[in-house]
């Protein structure tokens, strides 16, 4: 372990995930809720890296990779949504996608 | 390292908080890209400069590139030439701009001092970096189906990206949907 507290960095991953939280909640553009989810995705990460080092495993960092890996896939597949609802909607707002039909 | 961990963690705050309350999609990124560089030196602080370096790379790399490019294509109005008019203001800029070069001194600083190598590769007695050559031996050893699970996913995400997100077919119900819309 370095020298930091663990509950600083958790602590700052709490702070982190919940400002995420609140732009899902509260942003309707849905370009804005991805980047939140991002958000809430690194601070999750954050939160492996920290308690990893706090017992100077390396399976902290190999679970931030593994959720580096879903974000990525995550964006893709929400920026081609975002997109197609552009397409079809004229707008990138959440609320647009009610006026879908099957 | 403690100040140093405190000034990251102030900017990392600060930036996300300002980009999620932004109103220009490029704005938030701008100050998304300083939030994730934050993290990255809280990352190489925690004596985790493997994870600091994907931070950089695949998110403030790879991800804010796409989110960019997904908001070039979104961007196509009558109003973009307005708006790259006004981008070029450094009121926009500048805020990102400062926000990163106290990262910038506060990494400079971190490389030079000799005690604060601590969060890096060689450190005091006590303290001990994870290093990329551990988490490469735990990677391709106990955790190698989840390497193979994690290629899974990445193929089930670029093969779902190019399905959505490909040009509805010609005389495709989509298309006229597509006509109709404001």
């Amino acid at each position: 372990m370095t020298g930091l507290p663990m509950i600083w960095g958790l602590g700052l991953a709490a702070i982190l995930f919940v400002l995420g939280l609140l732009g899902v909640l509260v942003r309707r553009n849905i370009l804005f809720m991805l980047v939140s989810l991002e958000v809430m995705l690194n601070a999750a990460g954050l939160a492996f890296v920290v308690a990893g080092a706090r017992w100077g495993d390396a399976d902290g960092q190999v679970m931030f990779l593994i959720i580096l890996t879903v974000a990525a896939a995550e964006v893709a597949v929400g920026l081609a949504l975002a997109l197609q609802l552009f397409r079809r909607t004229g707008s990138v707002d959440a609320d647009a996608a009610m006026r879908l039909r099957g | 390292m403690t100040a140093a961990f405190l000034i990251a963690a102030a900017v990392a705050v600060l930036t996300t908080a300002l980009a999620l309350t932004r109103s220009n999609a490029v704005h938030a990124l701008l100050y998304l890209v300083v939030s994730l560089l934050a993290v990255a030196v809280v990352f190489f602080l925690y004596g985790a400069p493997l994870a600091a370096a994907l931070e950089i790379i695949v998110y403030a790399g790879a991800i804010i590139v796409l989110f960019v490019f997904v908001v070039i294509m979104l961007n196509l109005g009558p109003e973009a030439t307005e708006q790259e008019r006004r981008w070029l203001q450094p009121d926009i800029w500048v805020g990102p701009s400062l926000l990163a070069a106290v990262l910038l001194v506060e990494l400079a600083v971190l490389l030079t001092d000799g005690s604060a190598a601590a969060a890096g590769v060689v450190g005091p007695a006590g303290t001990r970096a994870v290093e990329a050559r551990a988490v490469g031996i735990r990677l391709f050893g106990p955790y190698l189906l989840a390497v193979e699970l994690a290629s899974f996913l990445l193929l089930a995400g670029l093969v779902g990206a190019w399905h959505l997100g490909r040009r509805p077919w010609q005389g495709s119900p989509a298309r006229e949907e597509e006509g109709e819309a404001p």
